[in-house]
Protein backbone atom coordinates (compact mmCIF):
# COMPACT_ATOMS: atom_id res chain seq x y z
CA UNK A 1 0.00 0.00 0.00
CA UNK A 2 1.29 3.54 -0.57
CA UNK A 3 1.62 5.60 2.26
CA UNK A 4 2.09 9.49 2.63
CA UNK A 5 5.38 9.78 1.30
CA UNK A 6 4.96 7.82 -1.43
CA UNK A 7 2.02 9.89 -2.73
CA UNK A 8 4.65 12.92 -2.14
CA UNK A 9 6.90 11.22 -4.20
CA UNK A 10 4.43 10.21 -7.09
CA UNK A 11 3.88 13.86 -6.83
CA UNK A 12 7.41 15.24 -7.01
CA UNK A 13 7.95 13.20 -9.85
CA UNK A 14 4.96 12.81 -12.27
CA UNK A 15 6.22 15.46 -14.08
CA UNK A 16 9.72 14.17 -14.68
CA UNK A 17 12.97 13.47 -12.38
CA UNK A 18 15.18 16.35 -11.79
CA UNK A 19 18.23 16.85 -14.10
CA UNK A 20 20.75 17.10 -11.39
CA UNK A 21 24.17 15.38 -11.11
CA UNK A 22 22.12 13.98 -7.76
CA UNK A 23 18.38 13.51 -8.86
CA UNK A 24 17.56 11.25 -5.87
CA UNK A 25 19.08 13.42 -3.68
CA UNK A 26 17.32 16.31 -4.92
CA UNK A 27 14.21 14.46 -4.21
CA UNK A 28 15.59 13.69 -1.36
CA UNK A 29 15.75 16.86 0.11
CA UNK A 30 11.97 18.14 -1.55
CA UNK A 31 10.60 15.48 0.70
CA UNK A 32 12.65 15.75 3.46
CA UNK A 33 13.75 12.36 3.54
CA UNK A 34 17.13 10.85 3.09
CA UNK A 35 18.19 9.85 -0.59
CA UNK A 36 18.41 6.19 -0.06
CA UNK A 37 14.88 5.88 0.98
CA UNK A 38 13.71 7.60 -2.25
CA UNK A 39 15.81 4.77 -4.26
CA UNK A 40 13.98 2.10 -2.56
CA UNK A 41 10.85 3.63 -2.33
CA UNK A 42 11.19 3.67 -6.48
CA UNK A 43 12.53 0.55 -6.52
CA UNK A 44 9.23 -0.72 -4.23
CA UNK A 45 7.02 0.52 -6.88
CA UNK A 46 9.27 -0.56 -9.60
CA UNK A 47 8.85 -4.07 -8.42
CA UNK A 48 5.13 -4.23 -7.85
CA UNK A 49 4.45 -2.33 -11.18
CA UNK A 50 3.43 0.52 -9.34
CA UNK A 51 6.06 2.40 -11.71
CA UNK A 52 6.18 0.58 -15.53
CA UNK A 53 9.54 1.71 -15.74
CA UNK A 54 11.90 4.46 -15.19
CA UNK A 55 12.94 6.18 -18.20
CA UNK A 56 12.45 8.43 -21.17
CA UNK A 57 9.12 9.13 -23.41
CA UNK A 58 10.25 10.29 -27.19
CA UNK A 59 7.62 12.00 -29.29
CA UNK A 60 6.84 9.54 -32.01
CA UNK A 61 5.77 12.80 -34.38
CA UNK A 62 9.48 14.25 -33.97
CA UNK A 63 10.77 10.93 -34.75
CA UNK A 64 9.48 10.99 -38.18
CA UNK A 65 6.66 8.63 -36.95
CA UNK A 66 3.57 10.77 -38.94
CA UNK A 67 1.21 8.51 -39.72
CA UNK A 68 -0.25 7.11 -36.34
CA UNK A 69 -3.91 5.11 -37.28
CA UNK A 70 -6.19 3.67 -34.83
CA UNK A 71 -7.13 0.38 -35.56
CA UNK A 72 -9.97 -1.58 -34.44
CA UNK A 73 -11.23 -4.74 -35.18
CA UNK A 74 -14.46 -7.08 -34.48
CA UNK A 75 -12.87 -10.10 -33.25
CA UNK A 76 -14.72 -13.04 -32.41
CA UNK A 77 -14.88 -12.97 -28.35
CA UNK A 78 -13.48 -16.39 -27.95
CA UNK A 79 -10.15 -15.77 -29.87
CA UNK A 80 -9.95 -12.17 -28.67
CA UNK A 81 -7.21 -13.13 -25.50
CA UNK A 82 -4.92 -14.97 -27.81
CA UNK A 83 -5.15 -13.05 -30.78
CA UNK A 84 -4.84 -9.96 -29.09
CA UNK A 85 -1.59 -11.35 -26.96
CA UNK A 86 -0.14 -11.99 -31.12
CA UNK A 87 -0.98 -8.54 -32.56
CA UNK A 88 0.63 -6.69 -29.11
CA UNK A 89 3.91 -8.63 -29.76
CA UNK A 90 4.18 -6.86 -33.29
CA UNK A 91 6.93 -4.68 -33.61
CA UNK A 92 4.99 -1.55 -35.19
CA UNK A 93 1.67 -1.83 -32.34
CA UNK A 94 2.85 0.63 -29.41
CA UNK A 95 -0.32 -0.54 -27.42
CA UNK A 96 -3.25 -3.12 -28.01
CA UNK A 97 -6.17 -3.62 -25.95
CA UNK A 98 -9.69 -5.15 -25.71
CA UNK A 99 -12.62 -2.39 -25.05
CA UNK A 100 -16.15 -3.29 -24.74
CA UNK A 101 -18.88 -3.37 -27.93
CA UNK A 102 -21.65 -1.17 -27.69
CA UNK A 103 -23.65 -2.43 -30.80
CA UNK A 104 -25.04 -2.31 -33.10
CA UNK A 105 -23.32 0.97 -33.51
CA UNK A 106 -19.96 -0.21 -32.60
CA UNK A 107 -18.55 -3.78 -33.33
CA UNK A 108 -14.96 -3.18 -32.59
CA UNK A 109 -13.26 -5.36 -29.34
CA UNK A 110 -9.82 -5.02 -30.06
CA UNK A 111 -7.30 -1.72 -30.56
CA UNK A 112 -4.25 -1.62 -32.02
CA UNK A 113 -1.73 1.73 -32.73
CA UNK A 114 0.10 1.36 -35.50
CA UNK A 115 2.37 3.92 -36.36
CA UNK A 116 4.41 4.42 -39.35
CA UNK A 117 6.17 7.23 -41.50
CA UNK A 118 3.40 7.33 -43.77
CA UNK A 119 -0.36 6.24 -44.18
CA UNK A 120 0.55 3.63 -47.18
CA UNK A 121 2.76 2.08 -44.36
CA UNK A 122 0.77 2.02 -41.72
CA UNK A 123 -1.81 0.26 -43.99
CA UNK A 124 0.72 -2.39 -45.05
CA UNK A 125 1.23 -2.88 -41.65
CA UNK A 126 -2.75 -3.18 -40.66
CA UNK A 127 -3.04 -5.26 -43.59
CA UNK A 128 -0.43 -8.00 -42.15
CA UNK A 129 -2.57 -7.70 -38.38
CA UNK A 130 -5.62 -8.65 -41.03
CA UNK A 131 -3.47 -11.71 -42.00
CA UNK A 132 -2.81 -12.89 -38.93
CA UNK A 133 -6.37 -12.71 -37.32
CA UNK A 134 -7.89 -14.02 -40.59
CA UNK A 135 -11.76 -14.90 -40.45
CA UNK A 136 -11.77 -14.58 -36.54
CA UNK A 137 -12.10 -10.89 -37.59
CA UNK A 138 -15.01 -10.14 -39.20
CA UNK A 139 -14.46 -6.15 -40.09
CA UNK A 140 -11.78 -3.85 -39.11
CA UNK A 141 -11.01 0.34 -39.95
CA UNK A 142 -8.59 2.54 -39.02
CA UNK A 143 -9.05 5.88 -37.82
CA UNK A 144 -6.24 8.46 -38.32
CA UNK A 145 -6.39 11.43 -35.61
CA UNK A 146 -6.80 14.91 -38.01
CA UNK A 147 -6.12 17.08 -34.83
CA UNK A 148 -5.04 16.61 -31.25
CA UNK A 149 -7.98 19.19 -29.21
CA UNK A 150 -6.22 18.95 -25.73
CA UNK A 151 -2.53 16.73 -24.37
CA UNK A 152 -1.84 17.54 -20.76
CA UNK A 153 -0.09 15.12 -18.51
CA UNK A 154 -1.91 12.72 -17.05
CA UNK A 155 -2.54 14.03 -13.21
CA UNK A 156 -2.33 10.51 -11.15
CA UNK A 157 -2.75 12.08 -7.48
CA UNK B 1 19.79 15.14 -33.16
CA UNK B 2 22.44 13.58 -33.63
CA UNK B 3 23.80 9.95 -33.08
CA UNK B 4 24.73 10.19 -29.58
CA UNK B 5 21.06 12.10 -28.87
CA UNK B 6 20.14 8.66 -30.78
CA UNK B 7 22.05 6.65 -28.69
CA UNK B 8 21.00 8.21 -25.44
CA UNK B 9 16.76 8.20 -26.37
CA UNK B 10 17.41 4.14 -27.75
CA UNK B 11 19.21 3.95 -24.47
CA UNK B 12 16.61 5.60 -21.91
CA UNK B 13 13.65 3.58 -23.22
CA UNK B 14 14.67 1.11 -21.86
CA UNK B 15 15.41 2.06 -18.37
CA UNK B 16 17.46 4.65 -15.97
CA UNK B 17 19.67 3.49 -12.97
CA UNK B 18 18.77 3.96 -9.36
CA UNK B 19 21.37 4.71 -7.48
CA UNK B 20 23.71 7.54 -6.53
CA UNK B 21 24.96 8.90 -9.78
CA UNK B 22 22.73 7.83 -12.57
CA UNK B 23 23.64 10.18 -15.25
CA UNK B 24 27.20 9.22 -14.65
CA UNK B 25 26.19 5.61 -14.94
CA UNK B 26 24.07 6.37 -18.11
CA UNK B 27 27.33 8.22 -19.71
CA UNK B 28 29.76 5.72 -18.66
CA UNK B 29 28.10 3.21 -20.60
CA UNK B 30 27.34 5.37 -24.02
CA UNK B 31 30.66 6.73 -23.74
CA UNK B 32 29.76 10.10 -22.76
CA UNK B 33 30.06 12.43 -20.01
CA UNK B 34 27.99 13.32 -17.37
CA UNK B 35 27.36 16.79 -17.38
CA UNK B 36 26.52 15.76 -21.60
CA UNK B 37 23.68 13.47 -20.52
CA UNK B 38 22.20 15.96 -18.28
CA UNK B 39 22.49 18.79 -20.93
CA UNK B 40 21.54 16.76 -23.73
CA UNK B 41 18.58 15.60 -22.05
CA UNK B 42 17.81 19.03 -21.25
CA UNK B 43 17.74 19.89 -24.52
CA UNK B 44 15.68 16.91 -26.12
CA UNK B 45 13.03 18.19 -23.66
CA UNK B 46 12.85 21.22 -24.40
CA UNK B 47 12.52 20.81 -28.23
CA UNK B 48 9.92 18.62 -27.42
CA UNK B 49 11.57 15.37 -29.23
CA UNK B 50 11.30 13.99 -26.02
CA UNK B 51 7.63 14.46 -24.02
CA UNK B 52 8.98 12.94 -20.73
CA UNK B 53 11.78 11.63 -18.54
CA UNK B 54 11.09 9.85 -15.34
CA UNK B 55 8.84 7.34 -14.05
CA UNK B 56 6.31 5.85 -16.07
CA UNK B 57 3.00 5.34 -13.58
CA UNK B 58 0.40 2.62 -14.26
CA UNK B 59 -2.80 4.79 -12.88
CA UNK B 60 -4.98 1.89 -12.02
CA UNK B 61 -2.54 0.33 -10.13
CA UNK B 62 -2.78 4.16 -8.26
CA UNK B 63 -6.40 3.40 -7.57
CA UNK B 64 -7.54 5.99 -9.98
CA UNK B 65 -9.88 5.72 -12.97
CA UNK B 66 -9.09 6.02 -16.74
CA UNK B 67 -10.74 4.98 -19.59
CA UNK B 68 -11.29 5.89 -23.73
CA UNK B 69 -15.03 7.76 -24.95
CA UNK B 70 -16.14 8.63 -27.59
CA UNK B 71 -18.33 10.80 -29.19
CA UNK B 72 -20.25 11.32 -32.60
CA UNK B 73 -20.55 15.02 -32.90
CA UNK B 74 -21.84 17.20 -35.81
CA UNK B 75 -20.03 19.35 -37.89
CA UNK B 76 -22.23 22.43 -36.70
CA UNK B 77 -20.99 21.38 -32.97
CA UNK B 78 -18.09 20.52 -33.01
CA UNK B 79 -16.29 23.75 -31.57
CA UNK B 80 -18.79 23.86 -29.19
CA UNK B 81 -18.67 20.04 -27.80
CA UNK B 82 -14.88 21.03 -27.82
CA UNK B 83 -15.05 23.25 -25.34
CA UNK B 84 -17.44 21.81 -23.42
CA UNK B 85 -15.20 18.24 -23.05
CA UNK B 86 -11.59 19.84 -22.65
CA UNK B 87 -13.07 21.92 -19.45
CA UNK B 88 -13.13 18.91 -17.98
CA UNK B 89 -9.59 18.75 -15.97
CA UNK B 90 -10.39 14.83 -15.69
CA UNK B 91 -9.80 14.45 -19.73
CA UNK B 92 -6.15 13.74 -20.33
CA UNK B 93 -6.05 13.66 -24.21
CA UNK B 94 -8.95 14.73 -26.74
CA UNK B 95 -8.21 13.79 -30.33
CA UNK B 96 -10.42 14.48 -33.39
CA UNK B 97 -10.60 11.59 -35.41
CA UNK B 98 -11.34 10.75 -39.02
CA UNK B 99 -14.47 8.80 -38.59
CA UNK B 100 -18.26 8.88 -37.56
CA UNK B 101 -17.05 8.67 -34.07
CA UNK B 102 -14.77 11.49 -34.46
CA UNK B 103 -14.18 12.61 -30.92
CA UNK B 104 -11.59 10.18 -28.75
CA UNK B 105 -10.50 11.41 -25.10
CA UNK B 106 -8.94 9.61 -22.18
CA UNK B 107 -9.79 10.32 -19.25
CA UNK B 108 -8.05 9.97 -15.88
CA UNK B 109 -9.86 10.60 -12.61
CA UNK B 110 -8.39 10.15 -8.51
CA UNK B 111 -11.28 7.72 -7.86
CA UNK B 112 -12.77 4.70 -10.58
CA UNK B 113 -16.60 6.19 -9.48
CA UNK B 114 -15.21 9.84 -10.72
CA UNK B 115 -15.23 8.18 -14.65
CA UNK B 116 -19.12 7.27 -14.33
CA UNK B 117 -19.79 10.84 -12.66
CA UNK B 118 -18.01 12.82 -15.67
CA UNK B 119 -19.46 10.71 -18.37
CA UNK B 120 -22.58 11.38 -16.62
CA UNK B 121 -21.79 15.61 -16.75
CA UNK B 122 -20.46 15.45 -20.54
CA UNK B 123 -23.95 13.71 -21.41
CA UNK B 124 -25.59 16.21 -19.69
CA UNK B 125 -23.52 19.05 -21.05
CA UNK B 126 -23.10 18.04 -24.21
CA UNK B 127 -26.70 15.95 -24.88
CA UNK B 128 -25.02 13.45 -26.60
CA UNK B 129 -23.86 9.42 -25.60
CA UNK B 130 -20.75 8.96 -24.43
CA UNK B 131 -19.46 5.52 -25.69
CA UNK B 132 -17.25 4.82 -22.76
CA UNK B 133 -14.40 2.08 -23.58
CA UNK B 134 -12.87 0.83 -20.73
CA UNK B 135 -9.81 -1.36 -21.36
CA UNK B 136 -10.77 -4.78 -20.61
CA UNK B 137 -7.42 -6.18 -20.92
CA UNK B 138 -4.11 -5.02 -21.78
CA UNK B 139 -2.18 -7.14 -24.66
CA UNK B 140 0.85 -5.25 -24.71
CA UNK B 141 2.02 -1.11 -23.84
CA UNK B 142 5.72 0.02 -24.59
CA UNK B 143 6.72 -0.27 -28.10
CA UNK B 144 10.65 1.32 -27.92
CA UNK B 145 10.91 3.88 -30.65
CA UNK B 146 14.12 3.25 -32.74
CA UNK B 147 15.38 6.96 -32.61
Amino acid sequence: MLDKIDRALIQATQAGLPLTTQPYHTLAEQLGICAEEVIQRLQTMLDSGIIRRIGVVPNHYALGYQANGMTVWDVESEHVDELGTQIGALDFVSHCYQRPRHLPEWSFNLFAMVHGKSRSEVEHKMEQIAVLLGTHCHQYQILYSSRILKKSGLRLI
Amino acid sequence: MDDNDRALINYLQGGFPLCERPYQVVAERLGLNETEVIERLQNLLEQKILTRFGPMYHAEKLGGGLTLAALKVSFDRFDEITTIVNAFPEVAHNYQREHEFNMWFVLATETQQRITEVIAEIEQQTGLKVYNMPKKREYFIGLQWEA
